[in-house]
């Protein structure tokens, strides 16, 4: 490690620090991981732990935040930071609540608060984002996009966005903003920001869901309310708007994508940056349009912190995807792919990633209702089932709702017999594996805690390792 | 036979997957070979009175609410209560349950008025009612997912489409979950509704069909993963409400 930090924090940090540290410590021994706690009991001794452990940071903090794609963009991040030799301290597992930040923070530090990293990469659930950025001084802050997701707890958009663009409005000027140009939520909150902003976007022309896009989350005008106007509609709300009635249109694009083309398990983006010449197309080798906006995420995050884009591009070639986004595994000699999904821009995204490589691959879905997943099951039925009914030839459905599932399927117009409830993980997975020939593929679509679950009881199958290892 | 569902303001007021409850009147419709047209009535256009044999008419984000309110104010609000008066019927969630009310009081400010063909006025409240909502009916359970602030409060033109068994309903202090008055139903019951209470789905079918179609016997559906999600998300709503 090259240049660990030697700098000395305020005595109630160092109380907060050192028991954090103690109750992972304790943790450790009693062979227990990922867990919330040691965060929570620092953040309790000291609210302000996280900025008093970070604020000298050669480097600084990048917080990574949005709906979907926040953990896939900041294991990309991260990836490139140390393609460009740094330390990023970053709370990988993707506990992005406050506690989870202040947890990696634990794990990196010396008992005298010294991190052994020298720059701070964190993702942050976008509602605890303006309660994050009212208490640290980011050096850039990412948002990947902003779709309704899990409203029991986040409530309604709008008022998540005005949240995060009050806090934008009152961050210092110094602070770098990352924004998705196509999203006209989230490019509505750079108009409040005091200093620069590097938008990203999507370019090509010929790109577009198959998906008809039946989300309202922003069909108005974030600034006036009126309908919004799309050239070209990318992924739900994303796309090439503007608004007829105040003028507010999509930014210009700082990074953005002048081709796209897409394979059944990577794309190739072609890049058009403000000021260069051309590169090489880069590879992402994770599928789907909503990955490649993940990696053009990353790379005008790079740009941001002025890294090389040769290096930026050489570090998303060798990416690997993270929990449940698009892992594949081989289990008895099938291929399994897990596929993460928590709300219908996101199902719709994956859907879309199966759907434009003309698969028909048989299904696992699973369906649980706890916080972590989102309580009210409601969103299932805004998510395009319609689409991929035709391409079912099988799906077993499992999860604490598998009933809602299996009848949103027959619903969806999925022939009954090609429904199978199973309500057991483990006897779930033998179904699903054993409907696949050899050499086939399945697909396992579930929301967080039963994926969890599943990965669980492929891990004791031997199958992948236990999560909190990775 | 044919069926018009028309539905109102989908681009404002449809963010808790309330798009199900057209699907499921949809579907039950054509599995019974009733052929169904959808259409969207939303800003912007002339509501045709004479077209809809249903209404529905679901939940928003406060933005999509004030937007959709002030359009009702018009003559697309006179269009709708005078569908109604010709035999319409109308299923509502939330939202679209308040806007169909008298009128909604807000915290400050003055009262907003509803299109006033369901005699139900909600007022604001602070706590948010957000849950597992099981109601007790006539017709079996009903169950679902609530997520509002308001409280509304029934007049006596209206009687309660339930009695609530686990969350708030209504208003959460008289026990009462939703309104009927004549063909008319409003609940705050998301999930979607209508998928897992199949019953209730039946029911505004037969009533919308009534306005052109005379009084139908609908053909029995057997309704199988219905009642198992009913029983499950029941179960769930008891155990974690």
């Amino acid at each position: 490690m090259t240049d660990t930090l030697r700098v000395v924090p305020d005595a109630l940090a160092l109380v907060a620090n050192a028991a954090g540290k103690v109750t992972l410590m304790g943790l450790q021994i009693a062979g227990r991981g990922g867990t919330a706690l040691p965060g929570l009991v620092t953040l309790q001794l000291d609210p302000d732990y996280i900025a008093a452990l970070t604020r000298a940071l050669p480097h600084g903090v990048v917080l990574v935040s949005g709906t979907n794609g926040k953990t896939t963009t900041a294991r990309m991040l991260s990836d490139i930071a140390k393609g460009s030799g740094w330390y990023p301290i970053h709370n990988r597992s993707g506990s992005n609540l406050e506690r989870g930040i202040a947890g990696a923070l634990l794990a990196d530090s010396s008992w005298r608060g010294a991190l052994s990293g020298n720059l701070g990469l964190f993702e942050v659930d976008e509602a605890s984002l303006p309660r994050v950025l009212g208490r640290i001084k980011p050096r850039i802050v990412v948002i990947t996009n902003l779709f309704r997701d899990q409203l029991d707890r986040y409530f309604e958009i709008d008022q998540l966005a005005k949240r995060i663009g009050d806090a934008i409005a009152e961050l210092d000027p110094s602070t770098a903003l990352v924004l998705n140009a196509d999203d006209p939520i989230v490019a509505f909150i750079g108009t409040r920001h005091r200093g620069p902003v590097t938008y990203f976007g999507v370019d090509d022309p010929s790109v577009g869901g198959k998906i008809p896009q039946a989300i309202s989350d922003a069909t108005r005008c974030p600034r006036c309310k009126a309908p919004l106007r799309y050239e070209r509609v990318v992924l739900a709300h994303e796309g090439d708007w503007s608004c007829g009635q105040c003028g507010l249109a999509r930014p210009p694009r700082d990074v953005s994508a002048k081709t796209i083309r897409l394979e059944p398990s990577a794309s190739e983006i072609e890049l058009r940056v403000a000021v260069s010449s051309a590169f090489d197309p880069i590879r992402v080798p994770v599928p789907g349009l909503y990955n490649a906006y993940n990696a053009l995420a990353a790379l005008a995050a790079a740009r941001a912190l002025d890294v090389s884009l040769v290096t930026a591009a050489r570090a998303i070639a060798a990416f690997r995807p993270a929990f449940g986004r698009l892992e594949q595994l081989p289990v008895d000699g099938r291929l399994v792919r897990l596929v993460l999904v928590k709300n219908p821009a996101g199902f719709n995204a994956a859907v879309g990633a199966l759907l434009e490589t003309g698969r028909h691959p048989k299904l696992l879905a699973a369906l649980n209702d706890r916080d972590a997943d989102g309580r009210d099951v409601s969103w299932i039925w805004d998510a395009d089932f319609e689409t991929l009914a035709p391409s079912i030839e099988h799906v077993v459905v499992t999860g604490i709702r598998s009933r809602d599932l299996a009848n949103r399927f027959k619903y969806a117009g999925v022939p009954l017999d090609a429904i199978e409830v199973v309500d057991e993980w483990g006897s779930a997975i033998d179904r699903a594996v054993g409907s696949v020939a050899r050499d086939g593929e399945l697909v396992v679509l579930a929301t967080y805690t039963a994926m969890l679950a599943l990965r669980g009881e492929l891990a004791r199958r031997g199958h992948v390792p236990p999560f909190w290892e990775d | 036979m044919d069926l018009r569902i028309a539905h109102l303001y989908p681009d404002l007021m449809g963010i808790y997957g309330d798009r199900g409850n057209v699907i499921a009147l949809s579907q039950r419709a054509r599995w019974r070979d009733i052929a169904v047209e959808v259409r969207a009535y939303t800003t912007g256009m002339t509501f045709d009175p004479d077209w809809p044999d249903l209404f529905f008419f679901g939940g928003g984000q406060d933005i999509g609410q004030d937007v959709v309110g002030a359009d009702l104010q018009g003559p697309n609000g006179d269009a709708v209560r005078k569908a109604i008066a010709g035999g319409a019927a109308a299923f509502s969630v939330c939202g679209g349950y308040q806007l169909l009310g008298t009128e909604y009081l807000p915290e400050v400010g003055d009262p907003i008025p509803g299109l006033g063909v369901l005699d139900v006025h909600t007022k604001a409240g602070k706590q948010r009612f957000v849950g597992n909502l099981v109601a007790e009916t006539p017709e079996g359970l009903l169950v679902g997912f609530e997520n509002h602030s308001g409280r509304t409060y029934l007049g006596p033109r209206a009687v309660p489409l339930g009695a609530v068994v686990v969350g708030h309903g209504n208003n959460g202090e008289d026990h009462t979950e939703g309104a009927v008055q004549g063909k008319l139903v409003g609940t705050y019951s998301h999930g979607s509704c209508l998928p897992k209470n199949p019953w209730l789905a039946d029911k505004l079918l037969t009533w919308a069909l009534e306005r052109r179609h005379g009084t139908v016997r609908l053909s029995p559906l057997e309704d199988r993963e219905e009642r198992l999600a009913n029983e499950q998300a029941a179960a769930v709503a008891r155990a974690r409400p």
